[in-house]
């Protein structure tokens, strides 16, 4: 217990430690939601061939980070998170001995978001993204048994992208495929549909994430001036894309993918859902093959890590959101590690679920949609 | 039948111009340009409505102008069938955004003219909103001081989809007009010229623009707050209009949330966004959030801090029309209702 | 339940309709390729003149970029929201089960010899009824049942 108190910094010695709650049921704990990243760029070259090591070295390409958190953003590191040696995330010891460990978690969903997303160069983008997951395997998922990863793809070719899922997508420790929610186009898009045939063929979840430098700006009346715009921001960019794969068939056509949205908060979906099914009834013989509501399939195939909990003052609010989803299916825990997202972690969770409910959410939501059921 | 109703406030009404119909109100220079060239585009948001210039089909007047266009139908048809006490006309022509600043800045005087000699003058029923070239500011402001004058005219229209998110620097000039002339800005559902409609490109199909336009209502929401307007402008209201409002909780609570982590990186806002919202933003009813149990939409109230910022709106001629007898199927307490139908709007638009 | 004379045949030819006042409603009558179908003019959604809307055909799909386009002319779009609703059943297409309008059934009646025919039927006088005397003598009436 010291030894975690000064892990995690110069903290107030009232300030609860970064564990799972001893009032939390004993049942699994699955973390969709946690974030590795290299040290450095060069951490990928031994995944790289050597022209794309040169080409890095020698157009001084120092980092591809995602600029999403900015290294001294209060919202970006948790206290003690940071390793010596590398940017937080970037350390599988201090995984364990920060997170793993002291949650007691059965399983934990890991995420890169680094850099594929924005390159251009469709060579480059398919070489990056082919390292990326060999260096997860290599480096991270081979050796913890409690993690789970996510195959990174170049979206902007999906043919190659789906080559690259029939590559490493039976590999067991790959549970989902990557996209960003800040994509060149809305995800629904049938242009992608390879990657999501490919994805659902092995039996993986698409995860849409947090971020994304694909060239549109954060809103549709353009770029903010402040991070705090940026970060806020982010849940009305889910909220299109949800709206694109329904409106666009996807979950018509591929009704065996389960659809993650990673780290946009949920608290906005019930309003979206009763806007989308009421202008469905009047609208829908332009999209003729979502042959039911929104909302139904919305709760089938979809569903929400948890942070940020975007949660009220009043709890009893935040529950009342959780009810109107109408589903107890769709939520799933998720620390957002290493992201600052919450001080206490008894309200990492939704105050007073009930308990059938409450193993849903820690766990069972999760083992169901990432088929990792006994 | 229905329960009789307290004194109506039409909060969005659409006079639409005919072909022509402005140029009576140009100066000869610019009626020419804009018979050789006339309003050009919205930059790629081709989604067709469902309905001709996204009309009801019942209605287009017998008379043969435009739905939304003949006062004698729009008296028939809305004014006089559901006893409006009072309409808020919000023009929605492509003259604001028209990218020759000096064409938009004629033509939108020249609209505002039309306003006041065909329907302000002829209908005492009505107010409307001061038309203008808004990515223009200082054309923008010259028009506000000019047409402020006629009483008529109760607040400035701005449209949803600008160039900047609308807190920023460019536009304050405009605010700072408004609150000079004592006027409420209301930002209306549409426009666009110059980026996607979404944060990840263009979508394929318009149900999604139509969903789509709370996303633009949402970041316009955050710009202003975090900018700091409100600060900066104490004085200044907003009216949101045709955004729905059913988002608003889950980005009232978003917003505070994250800014109590970084506040540092705004010290210009002096209390919690929040606060920012329930006090300087009012919002329109239509269209109308139509959750599966009706009752959820008062928790929707209760979660925005009350209904004292809800204003009852029609969006009379749009397809996606909300009947005043109709539209509101949670049942209100007799002082909500009146507030929500007409006294919200009496005392921000300064009625009686 | 009573019988309505609302027009007739020649009146509401295929694809036509005539929207008439019976007993204080607001009712719609519509030929759909020579059969008669009476619906309420007003949307079960929010009190639109339905009768009003659209005339137009089904486009479904099983799959996202196929379409297939049915039964034009026999689906009626609300003039307001846009629901579309099953004219000969009443019934709206996203909702069936639950979702409709009130149909009424319309029937084609020949046109009697005299006045007092009708009445001993039962029939009562329609808004067209004062045209019932006109010159051809084999004309059909179409009749309302409310």
């Amino acid at each position: 217990m010291t030894q975690l108190a000064t892990q995690l910094g110069a903290q107030p010695t009232t300030a609860p430690r970064y564990a799972r709650p001893a009032e939390w049921p004993d049942v699994d704990l699955v973390d969709t939601d946690v974030h590795i990243t290299p040290r450095s760029i060069r951490a990928l070259f031994p995944y790289l061939p050597a022209r794309w090591r040169d080409y890095i070295t020698e157009s001084g390409v120092a980092s591809l980070e995602s600029d999403l958190y900015p290294p001294g953003s209060p919202l970006s590191a948790l206290p003690g998170s940071r390793p010596a040696d590398g940017p937080p995330g970037s350390d599988p010891d201090l995984l364990r001995t920060q997170l793993l460990d002291p949650w007691r978690t059965r399983i934990a969903i890991t995420h890169c978001i680094y850099g594929v997303d924005g390159i251009h160069n469709p060579d480059w983008a398919v070489a990056m993204a082919s390292a990326v997951n060999d260096w997860q395997l290599a480096e991270w998922l081979s050796g913890e048994p409690r993690l789970r990863g996510s195959i990174v793809v170049a979206a902007q070719d999906p043919q190659r992208a789906a080559a690259e899922i029939d590559r490493v997508g039976e590999r067991p420790e790959f549970v989902q495929v990557l996209m960003p929610v800040r994509a060149r186009a809305p995800l629904g898009n049938r242009a992608y549909w390879p990657i999501y045939e490919a994805a659902e063929r092995h039996g993986l979840a698409l995860g849409v994430y947090a971020g994304g430098a694909g060239g549109n700006p954060i809103s549709p009346v353009g770029a903010p001036s402040y991070y705090l715009e940026e970060y806020v921001l982010l849940a009305q960019v889910f909220q299109a894309q949800l709206v694109s794969l329904v409106s666009e068939g996807v979950l018509v056509r591929f009704p065996n993918l389960r659809i993650v949205l990673i780290e946009g908060g949920f608290t906005w979906l019930p309003p979206l859902m009763w806007r989308f099914d009421k202008n469905w009834k009047g609208l829908r013989r332009e999209v003729p093959w979502v042959d039911r509501l929104p909302s139904e399939s919305i709760r089938e195939q979809v569903r929400l890590t948890a942070q940020p909990l975007d949660e009220p003052d009043d709890p009893a609010r935040l529950l009342e959101v959780v009810d109107r989803l109408g589903s107890d299916r769709m939520l799933m825990f998720a620390t957002d590690y290493p992201h600052h997202q919450f001080d206490d972690p008894a309200r990492s969770a939704p105050v007073g679920l009930a308990p059938e409910a409450m193993a849903r959410f820690l766990g069972r939501n999760a083992l169901d949609t990432y088929r990792l059921g006994e | 039948m229905s329960r009789p109703r307290p004194p109506l406030v039409d909060c969005d009404i659409h006079n639409e111009l005919a072909p022509g119909a402005l140029h009576p109100y140009l100066p000869r220079r610019w009626r020419e340009y804009d018979e050789a060239y006339g309003h050009r585009g919205d930059g790629g948001a081709s989604y067709p409505k469902g309905a001709p210039r996204a009309a009801r089909t019942d209605a287009w007047p017998p008379s043969g102008l435009p739905a939304g266009g003949d006062l004698d139908f729009m008296r028939e048809q809305l004014l006089d069938a559901y006893d409006v006490r009072y309409g808020i006309l919000n023009c929605l022509s492509t003259a604001n955004r028209q990218r020759n600043p000096e064409y938009a800045a004629a033509l939108c005087r020249a609209l505002n003219e039309w306003q006041v000699e065909q329907w302000l003058e002829k209908e005492p029923r009505l107010r409307a909103g001061i038309v203008v070239p808004y990515e223009e500011p200082e054309l923008a402001v010259a028009e506000i001081d000019r047409a402020a004058a006629h009483p008529g005219f109760v607040q400035v229209l701005l449209l949803v989809r600008t160039d900047e998110p609308l807190g920023k620097r460019k536009y304050w000039p405009i605010y700072e007009a408004a609150v000079r002339n004592g006027l409420p800005v209301g930002v209306h559902f549409g426009g666009g010229r110059a980026h996607p409609i979404t944060g990840t490109g263009w979508p394929s199909f318009y149900i999604e623009d139509h969903t789509a336009m709370a996303q633009a209502f949402q970041a316009q929401l955050v710009s202003l707050v975090v900018e700091g307007v409100f600060e900066r402008l104490p004085e200044l209201k907003v009216v949101l209009i045709e955004g729905g409002f059913g988002w608003v909780p889950s980005l009232m609570w978003r917003l505070d949330k994250h800014w109590a982590r970084l506040r540092g990186e705004v010290p210009h806002l002096s209390r919690r966004p929040s606060e920012y919202v329930r006090e300087h933003i009012w919002f329109t009813t239509q269209p109308i959030e139509e959750p599966p149990e009706p009752r959820h939409l008062l928790t929707v109230f209760d979660n925005m801090g009350g209904t004292d910022k809800i204003l009852f709106s029609t969006d009379y001629p749009h397809w996606d029309f909300d009947d005043p007898d109709r539209a509101i199927k949670a049942k209100l307490d007799p002082e909500t209702r009146a507030r929500i139908f007409g006294g919200n709007a009496m005392a921000l638009y300064g009625l009686d | 339940m009573a019988g309505h004379v609302v027009g007739t045949t020649d009146e509401i030819g295929p694809g036509q309709r005539k929207i008439v006042e019976i007993e204080g409603r607001s009712i719609g009558v519509f030929n759909v390729g020579g059969r008669y179908y009476a619906l309420r003019n007003a949307c079960p959604h929010a009190g639109a003149r339905l009768c009003d809307g659209v005339l137009t055909g089904l486009v479904t799909s099983r799959t996202p970029g196929e379409y297939t386009y049915l039964r034009q002319g026999e689906i009626l779009r609300c003039p307001w929201h846009g629901w579309e609703f099953d004219i000969a059943t009443g019934r709206s297409w996203f909702d069936p089960a639950r979702t409709r309008v009130r149909a009424y059934e319309a029937t084609v009646e020949p046109a009697p010899p005299e006045d007092a025919v009708l009445t001993e039927a039962g029939y009562r006088p329609g808004p067209y009824s004062a045209e019932r005397y006109e010159v051809e003598v084999r004309r059909q009436y179409v009749v309302v049942h409310v």
